[in-house]
């Protein structure tokens, strides 16, 4: 067996063990449920499928709770057990760096996959089944807000993994983390707000503003959920930017992509010279 | 390869301004159990990270079984090589057996073995407990099984004996003889230096990065030039003390003191013969630990 699977085998078994995935399972499938059902008080009489309104609500939800809980899974990944000793030990085993990180990585990717899926897919099939109406089309975008979430978890996992080869103290991981995750969901849009506002001669075209949002993997996430379908932007009150932007799925997908690689590369760099 | 499975060729590791390990020269052959003596900070585990290549070193070469240890080729020869931690550290969720059988794999040993594996380290009545609930010396002996697995060539031990009860470090020197005897090469690091008397071939001491002494133990006893004392009682308050050499010093009113070389020992305990009423004789040869503390001291100078 190739030794990256058998490292992921054992992130799995951890996260299994130390109860990760029941925590999480449980904490994004209470999440949904409960928006699921106060939300879709309003939707009475609009007739709407009760899962289409919860893919708003969840969406903006999902932005701040997913990017934590993978930062939280991964900021301890490297330095955690360079700390603990156990990363000497393994690399004293016939294995290759970039094995261990790779295996790692793909451990957590399950688990953080694992909770989203099981926590996600059983409100979503609870809530239809409450109100009576199995809605097979109102899925699709549910489906995707699974996928994307993932792929939007498994960016920040991506990024924790970089601070976690970059720092020598878990504190100072954990720190920065924070400090990232805060940027990303909370500061870069404010301050893209913010100029928006400022910017009275109107120098910042949709364009600009369109390419702007690429660089920020929870916004892609934003767009991926909320302008891909025409009854969810109505509802997300995305109507009319949905026309604004030019940015098809693939590239959206590209995008979130490129913010899982790209961050994780660099890890793989980082970990290959670091001194253990 | 070479008859020597491990060798270092003025090796430098400096972190900052700091040297770690200044300039060693060392070589280990199969079939030998070497001893690293020295300080906390002396170096000693900066040596067995160098080997196993987790380090790389700043000046000089590193072999490790005929490859450049910070080479990749190295990482393959590394399923050769057995290492025990200086802090053991093992997953706590994950119970003895599953630990042993993780390593087991990622050496691409067969997992069949690992049972008798764990009874040979005396923990097989807890191989299903988690680790997390094992007791210090119990979370040793597991690590010291996962350092065994796949029968290594080279064997890396750091601090190998810290916290183990006397059994167990019976047990412990038992396996090394046995792994010795086999033909791999054993490098243990420790600060007991008393128990290693019959254990270690060769004995390496550093200090401050520098290796200060390397030989066999009676080769180091000849090289610290340590003398060995042999204190004898007279009986009736001395009343014989005249007929003694010049040489022997008065310790107190009935004992006299002689300190002399290895080679004139002998000599000096036969001149005793003609020497009426001794009540006894006290033969102190320097023991590993007063060699190491002379080493340390004679550098300090």
């Amino acid at each position: 067996m190739n030794a990256v699977f058998i490292i992921t085998g054992k992130e799995i078994r951890d996260g299994m063990r130390n109860r990760w995935v029941l925590a999480t399972t449980v904490l994004l499938a209470m999440l949904a449920l409960s928006l699921g059902f106060l939300g879709s008080s309003p939707t009475g009489a609009v007739k709407v499928d009760p899962l289409t309104v919860t893919v708003v609500s969840l969406s903006s939800l999902s932005i701040f709770l997913i990017p934590l809980i993978a930062m939280l899974l991964s900021y301890d990944a490297i330095v955690g057990e360079v700390d603990r000793g156990t990363m000497a030990l393994l690399l004293s085993y016939p294995v290759s760096r970039w094995q261990i990180v790779i295996g790692k990585f793909i451990g957590h990717l399950v688990i953080l996959s694992l909770a989203t899926t099981i926590g996600y897919g059983l409100a979503g099939i609870a809530l239809q089944l409450a109100h009576g109406t199995v809605d097979i089309s109102a899925w699709e975008p549910f489906v995707l807000l699974i996928v994307a979430s993932i792929l939007l978890g498994a960016s920040f996992l991506s990024m924790g993994y970089l601070i976690s080869t970059l720092v020598r103290e878990r504190a100072t991981a954990a720190g920065i983390a924070i400090g990232v995750w805060l940027f990303f969901v909370v500061i870069f849009d404010m301050a893209l707000l913010g100029a928006l506002v400022a910017d009275t001669q109107q120098n910042i075209t949709a364009s600009m503003v369109n390419t702007i949002l690429l660089f920020n993997p929870s916004d892609v996430y934003r767009l991926l959920n909320l302008t891909g379908y025409e009854n969810i932007a109505m509802y997300a009150g995305m109507a009319g930017l949905s026309d604004q932007v030019s940015l098809g799925r693939p590239v959206l997908m590209l995008a979130q992509l490129l913010w899982i690689v790209v961050p994780f590369c660099f890890a793989i760099f980082f970990f290959k010279k670091k001194q253990i | 390869m070479s008859k020597y499975h491990v060798t270092l060729s003025g090796v430098t590791k400096a972190y900052a301004k700091q040297k770690a390990v200044d300039n060693v020269d060392l070589q280990l052959k199969a079939g030998e159990c070497v001893a690293l003596a020295g300080h906390n900070g002396a170096g000693k585990s900066t040596l067995i990270k160098l080997i196993l290549g987790l380090i790389h070193p700043t000046q000089g070469q590193v072999q490790l079984l005929g490859h450049d240890a910070a080479s990749r080729a190295a990482s393959q020869v590394r399923g050769q090589v057995g290492y025990l931690p200086e802090t053991v550290a093992l997953h706590p969720s994950l119970t003895g057996t599953e630990t042993l059988d993780f390593y087991a794999r990622l050496k691409k040993q067969p997992l069949s073995a690992n049972h008798a594996l764990l009874s040979r380290v005396g923990i097989s009545q807890a191989a299903k407990r988690r680790v997390g609930t094992y007791s210090k010396g119990m979370r040793q002996r597991l690590a010291l099984a996962q350092a065994l697995l796949g029968k290594p060539k080279v064997l890396l031990f750091d601090e190998p004996t810290t916290g183990l009860d006397p059994a167990s470090r019976q047990m412990f020197y038992e396996i090394v003889t046995e792994l010795r005897n086999q033909g791999s090469t054993v490098l243990l690091s420790t600060h007991a230096l008393a128990e290693l008397d019959g254990q270690a071939d060769r004995i390496v001491v550093m200090k401050n990065g520098q290796k200060i002494a390397d030989g066999t133990m009676s080769e180091l006893r000849q090289q610290s030039g340590l003398p060995i004392r042999i204190r004898i009682q007279l009986s009736e308050h001395g009343k014989s003390a005249g007929q003694l050499s010049q040489a022997w010093y008065r310790h107190n009113e009935s004992s006299f003191e002689l300190h002399c070389t290895e080679e004139d020992k002998v000599q000096a305990i036969c001149s005793l013969g003609h020497i009426d009423g001794i009540d006894n004789i006290e033969i102190h040869t320097p023991s590993l630990d007063d060699m190491y503390a002379h080493f340390l001291r004679r550098e300090d100078v």
